[in-house]
């Protein structure tokens, strides 16, 4: 199995080295060749310097990055075959979309009418036929994002880096974006890695993804195992926002002495008695499909999801919540 | 008692927020009036006046001003002696433009993309510092450091390198009797005086450019000197035009520096100056006077249709 980006121990910190902002902290992680890898955590987690460590904007600390097996500690970032989509677009305003598009053949010295042409055909894959002639300035935001996409996959790279790409776009953009990314990878087989802080975007695009947290890698895995099975606290919450259960509660349901999370989808709202579980209903929050409950359990907020159609209990009334205990699940990890 | 939807006005300030709200223009021109009034009146007015001169001549006989429109005046300006002066002037101001850029770029890089807090601060006082001792004690200053009994002889003299200093002055055309007397003195004294003017607004040419796009262009494979010529140096080119904008008439305009330090020829400012003061030539001078300002319109024009304000 080769690997086309590979972690070994690496590190980079910022600052004086006595006291050093540890942004990546001893990250190993295989990118498997030709998948759709996303990196997610919240904003400070270190997943946008990895990605910098991968394109060569960063140097490692420590530890040693490999792409497709070459190590690549000494190359400059114009000597990696990885191109990169960045989060502003980073468009040249003062090029046509053409020109811009174009710039990775230019540099590299291909004649104009050949890049002239392979330009279009690039813009014809993100469906911007036509746009050569523009500037960047005259398009809209998705546009843009295009424009940059079709800029960094003229080069026919390795690796396709996406940082934080469609975080500017709205919604509706943002989800058509989502399948035509998808459809696109699948296409070209090239290698995506995908950061993201949005988890939602990342267990529907990616085929495996790391969850940052602190510079440190807290899981790797499926977008099922990583929702499903959160090895950590921080995943339980930051994946899909589950319910985390102290340790004392896990026991009360016969489970070992440790951390454990519960999806709100797993719980279900029943009468006050005979139930293990009841509370108060502090809040609910309407969100279409269903509704979310926040039932306030000894002190700790549990939220349940109930589908559209179901009565909602009134704020200030006691539930129960009953789940299948097999739904429970223990966690490995600590914090 | 609730609070009312509506509050009460509190006397003039807010009854003139009031109107300026309703009428946004009425605000705008009474900030603009005046220094429009000023602008046009006092400074259009002169340059037209100026113009109005250039097209008039003098009696060669009495020395009186003709009030006639003639081009005669302008025609004077083709003579060997006037041509020679636009174009030293126009040579220098070149070199001196081209030679600040050169100097200046190293400086607005470094600025605009690593200086951060306390070095930003020690750039600008540096940049700034010059600006705000006495022109002319800066130009006697340098006429100092460049005599032949200067500190630049004397080092050349200790470090044995007056072979190098002689060959310098020996260069026919630009060189001389010392570095003080000389065309390079002058073209020195001239880059160091002008020079702050060029990397202000370079500086903020390149601080405009966001770093994201020099990592896209090594990204996408261009080498240094690529992205430099591709990337970094078109944008920066509206502010390399500002500056050379402010070092060129300035240059162009200046008739001190040349009479202190140099050849003691003739630049159009000085011409000018004598034409106007001592010889009494009023429509020679503002003819003279024409001359940068129709040179800066050529060349903005020219700047203007290779691109370099396409990124603007």
């Amino acid at each position: 199995m080769s690997f086309a980006v590979e972690f070994q121990a690496v590190s980079r910190h910022f600052g004086p080295a006595n006291a050093p902002v540890k942004a990546v902290d001893g990250v190993d992680l295989t990118v498997p060749e030709g998948a759709f890898f996303a990196m997610l955590g919240p904003s400070g987690s270190g997943k946008t310097t990895c990605l910098r460590l991968i394109s060569g904007f960063e140097k490692p600390t420590a530890g040693s990055i490999r792409i497709f097996g070459q190590d690549v500690s000494d190359i400059p970032p114009n000597r990696r075959n990885v191109n990169t989509v960045f989060q502003d677009y980073a468009l040249f305003p003062h090029m046509t979309v053409r020109d811009n598009v174009a710039y990775g053949l230019m540099v590299k010295g291909v004649d104009r009418r050949l890049r002239a042409g392979k330009a279009e055909e690039m813009l014809a894959l993100v469906k911007l036929e036509g746009y050569g002639d523009r500037k960047p300035s005259q398009l809209s935001g998705g546009q843009r994002q295009r424009v940059a996409l079709a800029r960094a996959l003229v080069n026919e790279p390795r690796v396709l880096l996406l940082d934080e790409p469609l975080g500017a776009l709205d919604l509706k953009l943002r989800e058509a974006m989502q399948d035509e990314l998808k459809a696109l990878q699948a296409r070209l087989g090239i290698t995506f890695v995908f950061v993201t802080h949005d988890q939602g975007e990342a267990l529907s695009m990616a085929d495996s993804l790391a969850v940052f947290n602190n510079g440190k890698i807290a899981q790797i895995g499926t977008p099922a195992e990583v929702y499903a099975k959160p090895r950590t606290r921080f995943v339980a919450d930051f994946v899909g926002s589950s319910n985390v259960l102290a340790p004392e509660v896990t026991r009360a349901f016969g489970g070992p002495d440790r951390w454990s999370s519960l999806r709100p989808e797993a719980l279900r709202l029943t009468a006050p008695d005979g139930v293990a579980l009841s509370g108060t209903v502090t809040a609910h929050r309407y969100l279409g499909a269903g509704s979310r409950v926040s039932v306030a359990v000894n002190g700790t907020e549990v939220s349940a999801l109930v589908p559209a159609g179901h009565g909602l209990p009134a704020t200030g009334s006691t539930v129960g919540l009953a789940f299948d205990p097999a739904a429970l699940h223990v966690m490995e990890g600590e914090g | 008692m609730t609070a009312p939807a509506v509050l009460p006005a509190r006397g003039l300030a807010d009854r003139l927020t009031a109107l300026f709200w309703r009428h946004p223009r009425v605000l705008l021109s009474l900030l603009l009036a005046p220094p429009l009034l000023w602008l046009g009146v006092v400074y259009l007015g002169s340059l037209a006046a100026l113009l109005l001169q250039s097209f008039y001549s003098i009696d060669e006989f009495s020395g009186v001003v003709k009030e006639e429109f003639t081009l005669k005046t302008y025609a004077e300006l083709f003579r060997a002696q006037n041509l020679d002066i636009i174009l030293r002037t126009v040579l220098m101001s070149a070199a001196v433009t081209l030679g600040c850029a050169l100097i200046a770029f190293p400086i607005a890089y470094y600025a605009a993309r690593f200086a951060k807090g306390r070095w930003k601060a020690v750039f600008y006082l540096g940049v700034m510092l010059p600006l705000w001792s006495s022109y002319l004690v800066k130009v006697y200053a340098w006429k100092l450091i460049l005599a032949k009994e200067g500190i630049i002889t004397w080092a050349a003299d200790a470090l044995h390198l007056s072979m190098v200093l002689n060959a310098i002055l020996s260069i026919p055309g630009i060189g001389g009797n010392s570095l003080s007397t000389s065309w390079i003195g002058t073209f020195l004294v001239f880059v160091y005086i002008w020079l702050p003017y060029m990397i202000l607004p370079m500086q903020a040419a390149l601080e405009r450019v966001p770093s994201s796009m020099l990592e896209a262009s090594a990204d996408l494979g261009a080498s240094r000197a690529q992205t430099f010529r591709t990337v970094v140096f078109p944008l920066a080119m509206p502010g390399i035009i500002a500056g050379s904008i402010f070092t060129f008439s300035l240059t162009m305009g200046d008739y001190i520096i040349p009479q202190i330090v140099g050849t003691s020829a003739r630049f159009i400012g000085l011409a000018v100056y004598q034409l106007q003061g001592t010889a009494g030539n009023i429509p020679l001078a503002a003819a003279f006077a024409v001359v940068p300002i129709v040179i800066m319109l050529v060349y903005l024009t020219v700047a203007k249709r290779m691109g370099a304000f396409d990124a603007l």
